[in-house]
């Protein structure tokens, strides 16, 4: 109360008095922190405490006896990361990629390519193509559980998206992922088609250049920016894909849709943190790959400033 | 428009009519599950399999939106979802815009290391850190709480960079105007920056809702009462437990969708910004 009643005058007299440098450095560095702390509180509880956990308990595991822990060291680490289920789990998120980006990616353009005409109604067509943004990723595995559940989805019995047999389970999960994702691929492939100039086209229009040559030649060079920050985004979705596996197959037949993610959500229990904690390990460095290429095509195409 | 210049006539009228099949053949591909799923939902299990599994609805019966509604807890289970993303996007809005405006306006020591320790957290997605978080939650006693389903999302690093380059597009000239003016930080924010932001402001808040509402794999990790299953996870309970009973599941599918597809038909445009943010500007 005292405070208050003081803090009045004082305010006049530095409004009034021009304040030294330092100090109004000093306070705008003081105000930045107060904004940026609960931010960075955060990220430091939920973002970088856990990665040191993660080192922590991949080279810590709980002793035979259950009574305090049993330093397994760095051999833990090279024991899971090239142990069976890690390569495994890798090679089966991997597939998952190619299962999904490239078909999605190729389905994407052909949607924008299609829409992207001065047509009357094409609006239409744009919201529906647009649609399954708003279909998430358990609400797109019930559409395909409907679909291809092998006791009741309506083409469970076609042996090629089969989600009874090991060999084509994950294709046939990977088909709800494709399709959930097409809204995504398509408004971003739009967005960048409408941003290439109406005179380029024109200019190779002009010199002969067919409907063909256009979008391979002309087109698709143009975007490519946009392709290559969809490709990131699409692969980084695929390996985190979690709500479909579940759903649809729980990782089954015999574990052939046990992707990465998959691998360490089910070693998330105290008993076998220790394992579940290197395989995270090992989709960070994933994550570290893709991100990276990700941080790498924004910083050509955003000005950082200073 | 377009349609109406009929230079060319008949080639332009061919162009137009070639444009507008294969519009409908892709638009049938996109909406062939969703019609499927509606079929299936309004179909009793057992007379339409008995039928051979048509394209078209057999002896629909709308009823089981309401039992699917009951069975599901779907009530409850949107008001837990509705209170999680809100949270989560009220709170990452605040965190953003005040870490934002620090990253955009001020000056102050080790500004670019900790820009740099903010974008690296984009390094560590919750796929990442999961067994480590649902340790902790487990240590703070968060399982099946508010708290516990909310917390690692109150601040992202996609919010802070997306708001942080829309505020730096506003000419420096309006911060010294407004301290001339004797605008303080706060009125200064309150009064200018949020006003002329407001296009990303409001697409960081869509993204933030969809992707809140969308969440799976944390909730999953950290709630062990049902109570406390939002929407998503109450579609896999509903679905897994009862196969026979599939027209429930999609049913249940179909109303958790609903919403986010009143949201996107409304602020298609705010929605679209947001997504394609990164991608195309530049």
């Amino acid at each position: 109360m005292e405070h208050a009643a003081e803090g009045l005058p004082t305010e006049h007299r530095s409004r009034a008095r021009p304040r030294s440098e330092l100090s109004v450095r000093a306070r705008e560095a003081l105000l930045a922190y107060a904004l940026l702390l609960p931010s960075l509180v955060i990220f430091a509880v939920f973002a970088y405490y856990p990665l040191a956990q993660l080192v922590r308990y991949g080279l810590y595991r709980p002793s035979r006896f259950g009574n305090g822990e049993v330093c397994g060291g760095p051999a833990n680490f090279t024991k899971v990361l090239g142990g069976e289920e890690f390569r495994s789990a890798l090679w089966i998120t991997v597939k998952y990629i190619l299962y999904t980006v490239p078909p999605g990616l190729v389905l994407g353009i052909a949607l924008a390519l299609a829409a992207n005409r001065k047509l009357r109604g094409i609006k239409v067509f744009q919201t529906i193509f647009s649609s399954t943004i708003a279909s998430s990723a358990a609400v797109s595995a019930v559409v395909f559980f409907s679909l291809v559940n092998p006791k009741v989805g309506r083409f469970g019995d076609v042996s090629w998206l089969s989600l009874s047999k090991g060999s084509s389970a994950l294709f046939g999960v990977s088909l709800s992922s494709t399709w959930q994702n097409l809204g995504l691929t398509f408004v971003i492939v739009l967005a960048a088609l409408q941003s290439v100039p109406d005179e380029v086209l024109e200019a190779a229009r002009l010199d002969g250049f067919g409907p063909m040559r256009r979008v391979f030649r002309v087109i698709l060079p143009l975007i490519s920016p946009a392709l290559l920050f969809l490709v990131v985004v699409l692969m980084v979705g695929a390996f985190q894909t979690f709500a479909q596996i579940e759903l649809l197959t729980s990782g089954g037949p015999a574990a052939s849709t046990e992707t990465l993610v998959f691998k360490i959500f089910q070693r998330r229990s105290p008993g076998r943190i220790s394992e579940g904690a290197v395989m995270s390990l090992g989709l960070f460095g994933l994550t570290f790959v893709v991100t990276m290429l990700q941080i790498g095509i924004l910083n050509r195409r955003v000005h950082y400033g200073d | 428009m377009a349609t109406e210049r009929n230079a060319p006539g008949t080639r332009k009228l061919l162009s137009d009519a070639v444009s507008y099949v294969s519009l409908t053949a892709l638009s049938l591909l996109v909406l062939f599950p969703i019609w499927l799923t509606i079929v299936r939902a309004v179909s009793p299990p057992f007379e339409y399999i008995e039928a051979g599994q048509p394209f078209l609805p057999v002896n629909a019966d709308l009823g089981v939106f309401g039992d699917a509604w009951r069975e599901g807890g779907l009530g409850r289970a949107m008001l837990v979802t509705v209170a999680i993303a809100v949270v989560i996007t009220v709170a990452q809005l605040a965190t953003s815009i005040a870490a934002a405006y620090a990253f955009a306006f001020l000056r102050f020591p080790f500004q670019r290391l900790l820009f740099g320790v903010v974008l690296a957290t984009m390094l560590l997605p919750i796929e990442v850190t999961l067994v480590a978080n649902v340790r902790t939650i487990r240590e703070f006693h968060w399982l099946d709480s508010v708290q516990g389903l909310t917390a690692p999302f109150l601040a992202s690093a996609f919010g802070i960079f997306l708001l942080r380059q829309s505020f730096r597009g506003l000419p420096p000239e309006l911060r010294d105007a407004a301290t001339l003016d004797g605008l303080g930080h706060f009125a200064f924010v309150r009064r200018v920056v949020v006003p002329l932001n407001r296009p990303a402001i409001g697409s960081l808040a869509l993204i933030t809702l969809l992707s809140a509402w969308n969440n799976y794999l944390w909730l999953q990790a950290i709630t062990i009462k049902p109570e406390w299953s939002t929407l998503q996870l109450v579609l896999r309970r509903v679905t897994i437990q009862q196969p026979d009973r599939i027209n429930v599941g999609v049913a249940a599918a179909i109303i958790s969708a609903l919403p986010v597809l009143a949201l996107l038909i409304v602020f298609q445009k705010q929605i679209i910004r947001g997504l394609t943010a990164g991608a195309v500007k530049g």
